[in-house]
């Protein structure tokens, strides 16, 4: 089967959706999902992120689809044509998305624990704009505790329903779901009873803001300060295949592993992530892979040497801005001076000259 | 004086005690159930519906014939047929009165239809509120089976067929089809992604059709008197009659079935219908399908804008789209004189919405409540200028972003009326205290009728 994404034809499976398949070429063209999350089943299609403007519905039919669709839920047909960055609307309904989530969103980030690692956070900084527009109350709510482990800070939920799906898969029973309705919702569990299973601390790892956190993580550190490493133990209740993150010598975190999209590659146990915080307790496998333009990988690494890919991308942009009208074809990139770089990005000391290293390179490939 | 209006669904509901079986069968009751079981064979029922070119009286107006043709037959699978009784639209109360006035009519129409279907097991879904008319469905169930119409080998022609009343929980969301599904399987009443549609995978993941109360009560008549019968009356693409719940600011507000293709104007103004506007007042703006459907000004919904006289039909009403139409929506008529205040209604449709969103999909949970506050700003004295446009926008981007269509559903509402009105919202904004004042009227330039 054939699908085209923003230009890029690809070959795929029957029965994938418009999302894996543009996954399958490449993040620069995969839509972002605040719901979806592919070990969950029945996840999807809630957030309205992913929506993507179909162009042609399929080689037999192609006419375009009215309404920009979920890309998550989407199957895709032979010979469709999707566009996603490339389509004006699709953008312009995702800054739109990415207000409506901020709406009642609290904007904590600098006491959340979350932040760095946040979904919202990369998604606004990604698709969103700078300024709201709302000037009314938003909506809040007392802090509540899932069990000894759990704590929901509601407030900051997006209602992705993610954790829902999480205790649906891990319990028989429906002990964990949404009440009320509207922007009124929200999740709790059965009375307020802690969800009484081994594997519920997977809820923290879904969440795609900071509403789940880990009690034992809770306000220890920031995630850019930590290390992540890659472990395993002999576990009899999960895998025990775990990222520990490090600050210095001493274990303070445990979560599952998760793939570049932010999703879970094998559930772990409550023990493994909760009780198990000693080196002894693991089998060091090595560090693990961070993307690049995390900030994650901030300071470390010999991280500091390279300029993020948005700063590089924004300045670049920028460059091509004060340009345009004139006549550049004579003009050489080499012989223009340094200042005019240096206003792009604030200077900080060697990373800076890096940095303009760095988009001269860019600029000469362009 | 009256010429002789076809009646389908109302010939009946002036006899007193219609409500009870036995004289609802003595005037002729279960004859259509009677014909399709001993004469018909399934085929030849869908065949009559999709002749008669009814279509769904929920809203959507889609054609229900069609609709059954798309219901998946796999085998050895059951099939669902489910009746939305959920009416909770604002300005709507038609499927109400007649579930309370004649139950019978609804399941001989039950029966007709689930037979066309191959259903063995159909639901009836009424609005939770409403649980006087679950009592009344209950008993008129019960007198039919006791009849032989409904159970096993009904009219000894092997057709078994049970009929379930199921009370709704109370949400407006649950009258969408794939939430009302998701509701009587026991579940939070969300609307499901679609595809798959219902026709494919509804109730309990089988094949279900999902019909309004008032196009499956339509169903027995069609058998009786064959679909080309009913295709004569109306107008168009539009056929049959239709019931129009008219309420407001008019001399006899009630429920009316009327022939489609009637002109507006004559519904409005005519003795045997509304009646007019109440005495010493002019009609103003009119939301002419429920609450969702966009509100026109007078002039507008009189008249296309080409200068032909509006009908009361799905074509004519939608006419012009959205910048000079409407919709006919589920048929709630809702008048309003000059002394109505279109930002005061628009906001109190807001807050509806804003209460009945589901809270599934971000932009409706989110942008309804957003709209609500804005509109609840502008309406107490407190907007400026720029909350129209942000209105305008905000409605942008909740429309057909969402997974159902109460986003559309409540951001029509408000852009018609920005549309329509606008100065009557900017007269808020720069007149706070004249505007907030009671019983204030926007005496701006505006055509009365």
């Amino acid at each position: 089967m054939k699908v085209t994404i923003d230009n890029i034809t690809i070959e795929v499976e029957p029965g994938t959706t418009i999302l894996q398949a543009a996954r399958k070429i490449g993040p620069e063209v995969a839509p972002p999902a605040m719901c979806y999350y592919e070990p969950l089943k029945a996840s999807g299609g809630k957030c309205r992120a992913c929506l993507v403007k179909v162009t042609a519905g399929s080689e037999k039919d192609p006419r375009p689809m009215p309404k920009l669709v979920p890309s998550c839920i989407t199957q895709v047909q032979d010979g469709m044509i999707v566009e996603n960055t490339v389509n004006e609307q699709v953008l312009e309904t995702r800054k739109g998305i990415v207000e409506f989530l901020l709406l009642n969103h609290p904007l904590d980030c600098p006491i959340c624990d979350q932040a760095g690692e946040c979904h919202l956070q990369d998604f606004s900084f990604q698709h969103g704009v700078q300024q709201t527009r709302y000037e009314e109350e938003r909506r809040t709510f007392e802090k509540q505790d899932l069990g000894p482990n759990i704590q929901l800070h509601m407030t900051r939920c997006i209602l992705c329903y993610r954790c829902v799906f999480t205790a649906d898969q891990i319990t028989g029973k429906r002990v964990h779901g949404v009440l009320n309705r509207g922007d009124h919702a929200e999740i709790s569990t059965y009375i307020e009873k802690a969800i009484d299973n081994d594997f519920s601390g997977n809820v923290i790892d879904v969440c795609p803001v900071g509403a789940l956190t880990d009690k034992t993580y809770r306000f220890k550190n920031r995630v850019w300060f930590t290390k992540p490493v890659d472990a395993h133990c002999d576990c009899e209740k999960c895998s025990g295949k775990v990222t520990l993150w490090y600050r210095g010598d001493e274990v303070i975190r445990v979560t599952a592993r998760k793939n570049q999209w932010g999703e879970v590659l094998e559930f772990i146990c409550n023990t493994c992530r909760f009780e198990r915080k000693n080196t002894s307790d693991w089998t060091i496998e090595g560090p693990t892979k961070v993307a690049r333009h995390s900030v994650i990988s901030a300071n470390k690494y010999g991280a500091n040497k390279i300029v993020p890919e948005f700063a590089r991308r924004l300045a670049a942009s920028q460059y091509k801005d004060v340009h345009e009208g004139r006549d550049t074809s004579q003009l050489n990139i080499k012989q223009l001076p340094e200042e005019r770089f240096k206003q792009l990005i604030p200077p900080a000391g060697e990373s800076a000259v890096a940095g303009i290293r760095s988009i001269q390179n860019w600029a000469e490939d362009k | 004086m009256t010429t002789e209006r076809p009646k389908i669904l109302t010939d009946k509901t002036h006899i007193p005690g219609i409500e009870t079986f036995d004289v609802y069968r003595k005037n002729g009751g279960y004859s259509a159930v009677e014909k399709a079981l001993k004469t018909m064979t399934p085929d030849e029922v869908v065949e009559e519906v999709k002749k008669s070119g009814v279509r769904g009286r929920g809203g959507a107006g889609f054609p229900m014939g069609m609709k059954w043709s798309f219901l998946a037959k796999p085998e050895g699978v059951p099939r669902y047929l489910v009746c939305n009784g959920d009416e909770s639209e604002p300005g709507t109360f038609k499927d109400h009165w007649l579930m309370k006035t004649i139950p019978h009519l609804l399941i001989e129409g039950m029966i007709v239809s689930s037979y066309a279907l191959g259903a063995n097991t159909s639901y009836i879904y009424v609005r939770g509120e409403l649980m006087y008319v679950v009592r009344i469905l209950e008993k008129a169930i019960a007198e039919a089976k006791a009849a032989g119409f409904l159970g096993k080998n009904i009219l000894g022609s092997g057709y078994d067929l049970e009929l379930y009343v199921q009370p709704g929980g109370g949400a407006y969301i649950c009258g969408e089809e794939t939430a009302l599904l998701e509701s009587l399987e026991g579940k939070r009443g969300n609307p499901r992604n679609k595809p798959p549609f219902p026709a494919v995978k509804g109730l309990y993941q089988c094949p279900t059709v999902v019909n309004n109360v008032e196009s499956i009560a339509t169903t027995s008549w069609i058998v009786n008197n064959g679909g080309d019968a009913y295709a004569a009356i109306g107008i168009g693409r539009s056929t049959g009659t239709k019931l129009i719940s008219a309420s407001g600011h008019l001399k006899k507000p009630g429920v009316y079935e009327i022939p489609l293709g009637l002109p507006v104007q004559e519904f409005i103004y005519s003795d045997e219908w509304c009646g007019g506007i109440r005495d010493g007042h002019h009609l103003k703006a009119v939301v002419a399908g429920g609450s969702s459907v966009p509100i026109l000004p007078a002039a507008m919904l009189l008249k296309t804008a080409n200068g032909e006289d509006r009908l009361m039909s799905y074509e004519s009403l939608s006419d012009g789209g959205f910048a000079t139409g409407t919709m006919m929506g589920s048929g709630g008529f809702i008048a309003m004189d000059e002394t109505a205040c279109v930002v005061k209604n628009t906001w109190n449709f807001s807050r509806f919405y804003h209460h009945e969103s589901c809270g599934q999909c971000s932009p409706c949970r989110e942008g309804t409540g957003w709209m609500e506050k804005v509109l609840h700003r502008i309406e107490h004295g407190h907007g400026s200028m720029h909350d129209i446009d942000l209105l305008v926008d905000v409605a942008k981007k909740i429309e057909g972003n969402t997974i159902c269509p109460l986003g559309d559903a409540a951001a029509w509402p408000v852009a018609s009326a920005i549309r329509h009105f606008r100065d009557e919202f900017e007269w808020h904004i720069t007149h706070p205290q004249e505007a907030t004042r009671p019983g204030a009227i926007f005496k701006g330039h505006m055509e009365l009728v």
